[in-house]
């Protein structure tokens, strides 16, 4: 029996390595996917795109201005006189955020009352909008416990100086990197890709060339048949964990505090389930069209239902009960568990648990559907 | 129709035996009601159009397809349920030949004789008798897609004998290959049939039926007529004319209006009749002589397989193909 599917196998990597196209999108496609996306995809807020109207031209006006373009958030995209430029900047979407210091911002300063200035921000992006609202509350209140005085953002709540200091502190990672959090999420997203189309698309093409009606008549069983289609994608994929956690290590510096061995093992257990999907969709597509356009309507969901982005918890109730089923959202908690705070299987073991039973439920079901029957 | 049990061999048990075998694919039927007894070291042959069942046939006694109906044994296996021993025993060639496009000519034939687990040691001589047999052993190192679509279908026929099958199915082995290939393919076969391989072959092309030592005719997933190429043609009934016209299409349409479907086909500028008796081919030279056709030659000919065939599928009756 082994030798049966240590033969599958070797036929199997032969026709990978042969074909250097193949070769190239196994191997190379993944590392490139990962150092686009550990750029790109990134939540942090910085260079905020600023609009400023400095009617006031003080020298305590141009310290706070100060404090804001020196604080690395925001830059400066044009400074103007005319308080309705401010409107035109954001309509334009030339400015995410308008700063206005009116007349009397010194002389409020230095009288002890509370001088105000006004900030609009353009919330399309509420996110960016939110953050960038959050660092001007920030550098103002800095700027208001330096100079004494109260200095309120016109229409926020503002608590003033607060009586209460607070003082968060993030664990994990301190600096809030967003890559830090992303490229473990791109590698597992990487790994569902690859081998949910790998193992979809082969067995599907030798069923369009004629060499699976072939392989039927051969006494192979149809475990060996299974095996032997789908452990040499298991075994690219273990591949490319290696490969593209080299990357994210090396390249981006993300820290690996946990067992390589544990990601490993979890990597296992979520390929048993991606491969899995993989197999049950190439029982259900004739041609390896269908197998592609079906792989992407499993693809698709099971990103955005993960918590590779949007987080679980504020999705609809209904939504969260379907990423139960969904072995993206279990490797994630893994994947970045290991990654950033160095846990361990005591921690991971629901996760584990929860990959492994979907994993073999999976492989189960496609595998009694995939018979050594036509028709 | 029922198939005639004569035969000139003598009986024994067959080693592919079925018994009212069908398939029906929704509602329609494949194949329906074949009794067939092939015995061991024969060349059978499955002759018909495209949609006559004959796939249909291959594929549920290599095991791969169960049937809706019926049952059968092959190499003494039944199809249902010991469909696994008897793929050990037999080969099947498919129509495209299951060949791994982007493996070497050596590569394809070392893993099929690994799927069938032949030994490593016996395999050195079997396979370089194999490549010689097919004229593939300078091409050992080539990708199988650069080869030629006659030494594809070579290279299958290799890979089906790598294991050294009791039975070998063939499904239209030689479709689309050249007249060269076909010869070459046919000398192998031969030469396999003398070690005591049985050959249960599919074709389209009735001069290759005529090599076989038996040939079952479908028509419309029915086998209509099951005999030696010999008997067919000697069993259908009056005489066949081969007329040599000066305009042989104008010819077959003023015959075509006098006698039913089938008894008048154009065969590469000659006319062949299908008459009942001598009258009718009178008959016939007269009616083209009253039309100013000139008939350059007229005689009696043995029919081909061919002539059965045309004779046997417009006389079947409607409701034995339905």
């Amino acid at each position: 029996m082994w030798e049966r599917i240590y033969r599958m196998l070797v036929k199997e990597f032969i026709q990978v390595l042969r074909d250097s196209r193949m070769k190239a999108l196994i191997f190379v496609m993944p590392v490139i996917q990962l150092i686009m996306f550990g750029y790109a995809v990134t939540t942090d807020v910085d260079h905020i795109r600023t609009a400023l109207c400095d009617l006031d031209k003080s020298p305590q006006s141009m310290a706070l201005i100060e404090r804001f373009t020196g604080s690395g958030y925001f830059s400066l995209v044009e400074s103007t006189d005319r308080p309705g430029r401010l409107g035109e900047l954001l309509d334009r979407s030339q400015a995410t955020l308008a700063i206005q210091i009116n007349p009397g911002f010194a002389d409020d300063l230095r009288a002890g009352r509370q001088a105000v200035i006004q900030t609009i921000v353009d919330g399309t992006d509420s996110n960016t909008g939110t953050v960038a609202m959050d660092y001007s509350l920030r550098i103002t209140q800095a700027f208001s416990r330096e100079v004494g005085a109260p200095v309120a953002l016109a229409g926020l709540a503002q608590p003033g100086l607060a009586p209460i200091d607070l003082r968060t502190r993030a664990w994990f990672n301190p600096d809030l990197k967003s890559r830090y959090f992303n490229v473990p999420g791109v590698i597992a997203v990487i790994l569902l890709l690859t081998s949910l189309l790998l193992t979809s698309m082969a067995v599907v093409r030798e069923r369009e060339i004629g060499t699976m009606e072939q392989l039927m008549v051969t006494p192979i069983l149809p475990l060996e048949l299974i095996l032997g289609k789908t452990l040499p994608f298991a075994l690219i994929c273990l591949a490319d964990v290696l490969a593209v956690t080299a990357v994210g290590v090396l390249w981006f510096h993300i820290p690996i505090y946990g067992s390589l061995w544990l990601l490993l093992a979890g990597a296992i257990l979520y390929l048993m389930s991606t491969i899995g999907v993989g197999l049950f969709i190439s029982t259900i597509s004739h041609t390896q069209q269908q197998a592609l356009m079906s792989s992407f309507f499993f693809y698709l969901p099971a990103v955005l239902l993960s918590g590779f982005m949007f987080p679980i918890s504020n999705m609809p109730r209904a939504a969260q009960w379907l990423t139960y089923l969904n072995p993206l959202r279990y490797f994630l908690v893994i994947i970045r568990g290991i990654f950033l705070k160095g846990s361990g299987l005591e921690a991971l073991w629901p996760q584990f648990a929860a990959l492994a039973i979907l994993g073999i439920a999976l492989l189960s079901i496609s595998s009694t559907r995939f018979q050594k029957r036509m028709a | 129709m029922s198939v005639p049990t004569t035969s000139p061999l003598p009986p024994s048990a067959g080693i592919i035996e079925t018994e009212g075998l069908g398939r029906a694919f929704g509602e329609l039927w494949a194949v329906r009601g074949l009794t067939l007894n092939v015995r061991r070291g024969e060349v059978f042959g499955l002759v018909g159009p495209d949609g006559a069942g004959k796939s249909t046939i291959i594929r549920m006694l290599t095991g791969i397809l169960p049937p809706t109906e019926g049952a059968a044994t092959v190499a003494g296996f039944p199809i249902e349920g010991g469909e696994e021993q008897l793929k050990t025993r037999i080969s099947y060639m498919s129509q495209r030949f299951g060949l791994y496009a982007d493996l070497t000519v050596e590569e394809n034939l070392s893993f099929y004789g690994d799927l069938y687990e032949v030994p490593r040691r016996e395999r050195g001589p079997l396979e370089e008798r194999l490549l010689g047999f097919s004229n593939l052993t300078p091409f050992r190192k080539r990708l199988a897609s650069n080869l030629s679509g006659g030494m594809k279908q070579k290279l299958g026929l290799a890979c089906a004998l790598i294991h050294k099958p009791e039975i070998l199915f063939l499904d239209e082995p030689t479709n689309g290959v050249d007249p060269a290939s076909r010869r070459d393919f046919w000398r192998i076969l031969y030469a396999m049939l003398k070690e005591g391989v049985t050959v249960f072959v599919s074709t389209a092309y009735l001069d290759e039926a005529e090599r076989c030592s038996r040939v079952g005719l479908m028509h419309g997933g029915r086998m209509i007529q099951c005999d030696t190429p010999q008997r067919l043609k000697q069993g259908i009934p009056g005489r066949l004319v081969e007329l040599e016209a000066g305009q042989p299409r104008a010819a077959l349409e003023i015959l075509s209006g006098r006698f039913d479907s089938g008894h008048v086909s154009l065969f590469g500028g000659k006319l062949h009749l299908y008459a009942d008796s001598e009258e009718e081919v009178a008959q016939a030279l007269a009616a083209l002589g009253e039309a100013g056709i000139e008939v350059l030659g007229a005689k009696s000919i043995p029919p081909t397989l061919e002539d059965v065939f045309i004779q046997q599928v417009t006389h079947t009756p409607q409701e034995a193909v339905s």
